[in-house]
């Protein structure tokens, strides 16, 4: 931040004192922290079959299956439902190996407890996982576990993107935001909508309120994330770290819109009366969920990317009447 | 928040986790008591109102539904090599205008009666991963014994609103499950999650006077005492109808009843 403010207000510093403040990189831990994220990518694939394929309560038991750790007959509803389990337990220990490592490995300290926001996240996500099972799939506590996965998918790229060779080595390319509301601002209001809208779409998944709040919401998200991304791309984007995931948001933000139709389709207007699931609600609800998260993982690093390259300046009121810019 | 307190507060976070899933864990006794019966200690049931059996009256009819039957809807049981069964939906059944599984019980008119609890238990087979009977009629308390004849495992949840949820596993050749209702619930949905097509539906009534409709449509309560009494049709897509009949000692009426195709 002081390194930050420091560059903003037009100093300049020699890319080797950036280095020395700088972790080094490491190609091991990033490329495993890679891994990581995509293996939780998969979990919520593995998370939203179990959904759609109305499998949560096939094993009534948690945290065994059954009665017991061993693979059960993966017939019906259990192949997606042990299959979930099966990633999910994977995933908790590889977060238990990258917080470790983390811890270890990185100099910077706020890396250290990102690994363990990471872990107790997805403890947190476990139990609501059991509790999901125990207590019969009760919407707030489904929703709840929809929602804490795809948290637990961006910080997991998060750590993904702060240990990348970018961040580590490359010099930001500063340019200082005079536009109001802000880009930065515009960024964390495209994360809430996207989470409201996430919140929404879970509660309605898990039968806990009706599909129009998510289908309404759904016009606030298309507004305000063509607005993040027009203006991300139309004053910054020389600055490759914030115009590639502004461009990655504007292409997801169309594709999710056209998934969510074919998910309505599917499943309010075609598949209300079915008698089970059908395949192509399962793939459409599927990939909404799928590309809904990676929507909300692009959100979070364009939020991260503009925090760095793009400081908001702001008006100083100086003793004299006279008034200067000075980057914050 | 200095990083002692960070990580006591993470510590007390995961501990109260724990100590809600050890809370959920708990065997859950789902064969539930009478909502009539104030403990477990429990005095016996209050006597059954008597009933002159000289006087009794009965109701029968048959219920058709006026228009075309929706087509039926296939079922897809690819999914699992051990099922076996027809595969069409059982929604809405109505061979040639017939309409079949249709709850038909006494909704209002009898007053404070009370009446024995049959001792026998009524059945419900999983066979070729359908339930048999679609609709099942069963008195508040009444044993339900629930079978797997399948080469596959089930498992039994439940949804109900007034009573105890419960959802359990049921492997090949295991021994039958009994289980009962406290609360009266109309259609009160039963599915197996592991067949996502399998559904059911359990009626739990106070009294002994009700019946579902056969493939013919027909249907037939009998040993009603003389009364004013409503009756009502429940269909698990169609909804509910009631008449009103009046019936007098001995008597033997006719109640027809005709749901709209939607």
């Amino acid at each position: 931040m002081l390194l930050r403010r420091h560059l903003a207000g037009g100093a300049t510093l020699k890319e080797s004192d950036l280095r020395s403040l700088a972790a080094p990189y490491n190609r091991g831990h990033h490329r495993f922290a890679v891994f990581v994220a995509c293996a939780t990518f998969v979990l919520i694939i593995a998370g939203a079959l179990v959904t759609s394929n109305d499998a949560g309560l096939s094993i009534p038991d948690w945290p065994t299956s059954f009665g017991s750790f061993s693979v059960p007959p993966l017939h019906g509803g259990i192949k997606f439902e042990w299959s979930h389990r099966a990633i999910a337990g994977s995933i908790v220990l590889l977060t238990i190996s990258i917080a470790a490592w983390t811890w270890f490995a990185d100099r910077r300290r706020w890396m250290k407890w990102l690994g363990l926001a990471a872990l107790g996240t997805v403890i947190i996500q476990a139990i609501l996982g059991g509790l999901t099972v125990r207590l019969f799939q009760p919407p707030w506590v489904s929703s709840a576990h929809a929602a804490v996965g795809q948290t637990f998918f961006c910080i997991a790229v998060t750590i993904a993107i702060f240990t990348g060779r970018r961040w580590v080595e490359e010099v930001p390319q500063i340019e200082v935001d005079h536009r109001r509301p802000s880009l930065i601002t515009l960024t964390l209001l495209s994360i809430f909508v996207l989470y409201v809208q996430l919140i929404l779409g879970a509660m309605f998944r898990h039968h806990g309120m009706g599909w129009w709040p998510h289908v309404a919401n759904a016009v606030v998200v298309a507004f305000v994330l063509t607005w993040t991304a027009i203006r991300a791309l139309s004053q910054f984007s020389k600055i490759d770290a914030v115009r590639r995931p502004a461009i990655i948001l504007v292409s997801l933000l169309i594709a999710q819109l056209c998934l969510g139709f074919a998910a309505f389709l599917t499943r309010v207007a075609w598949g209300r009366d079915a008698i089970q699931p059908e395949l192509p609600m399962v793939i459409s609800t599927v990939a909404h969920v799928a590309v809904g998260a990676l929507l909300l993982a692009t959100a979070v690093i364009l939020a991260i990317q503009v925090w760095r390259q793009v400081p908001v300046s702001f008006e100083e009121r100086v003793p004299g009447g006279t008034r200067k810019p000075v980057a914050a | 928040m200095n990083k002692r307190t960070s990580v006591v507060m993470f510590g007390l976070l995961c501990l109260l986790g724990l100590w809600l899933l050890v809370g959920c864990s708990k065997k859950e006794e789902t064969t539930e008591a009478p909502a009539s019966a104030p403990s477990s200690m429990a005095q016996p049931a209050p006597a059954a109102t008597p009933i002159d059996p000289a006087t009794v009256a009965s109701i029968s009819g048959s219920v058709k539904l006026d228009g075309a039957a929706p087509k039926t809807a296939k079922i897809d049981m690819s999914q699992d090599a051990a099922c076996k069964g027809t595969n069409t939906a059982e929604t809405i059944v109505a061979d040639g205008g017939n309409l079949a599984n249709v709850f038909v019980y006494v909704k209002d008119g009898l007053g404070d009666r009370t009446f024995d609890v049959p001792k026998n238990a009524v059945t419900i087979d999983q066979q070729g991963c359908k339930y048999h009977p679609h609709v099942l009629g069963v008195m508040t308390g009444q044993n339900i014994e629930i079978k797997n004849d399948d080469q596959t495992t089930h498992n039994i949840h439940p949804t109900p609103q007034a009573n105890r949820e419960w959802n359990e596993s049921q492997p090949p050749a295991a021994a039958p499950l009994e289980k009962s209702f406290a609360r009266e619930e109309v259609m009160l949905p039963v599915k197996c999650n592991q067949h996502p097509w399998m559904r059911m539906y359990i009626n739990v009534v106070k009294s002994p006077f009700y019946a579902v409709t056969g493939p013919d449509g027909k249907y037939e309560i009998k040993g009603l005492p003389p009364g004013d009494y409503t009756i009502a049709f429940v269909q698990e897509k169609l909804g509910e109808q009631t008449q009103k009949v009046t019936v007098a000692a001995k008597d033997s009426k006719t109640v027809d009843q005709t749901f709209k195709a939607q």
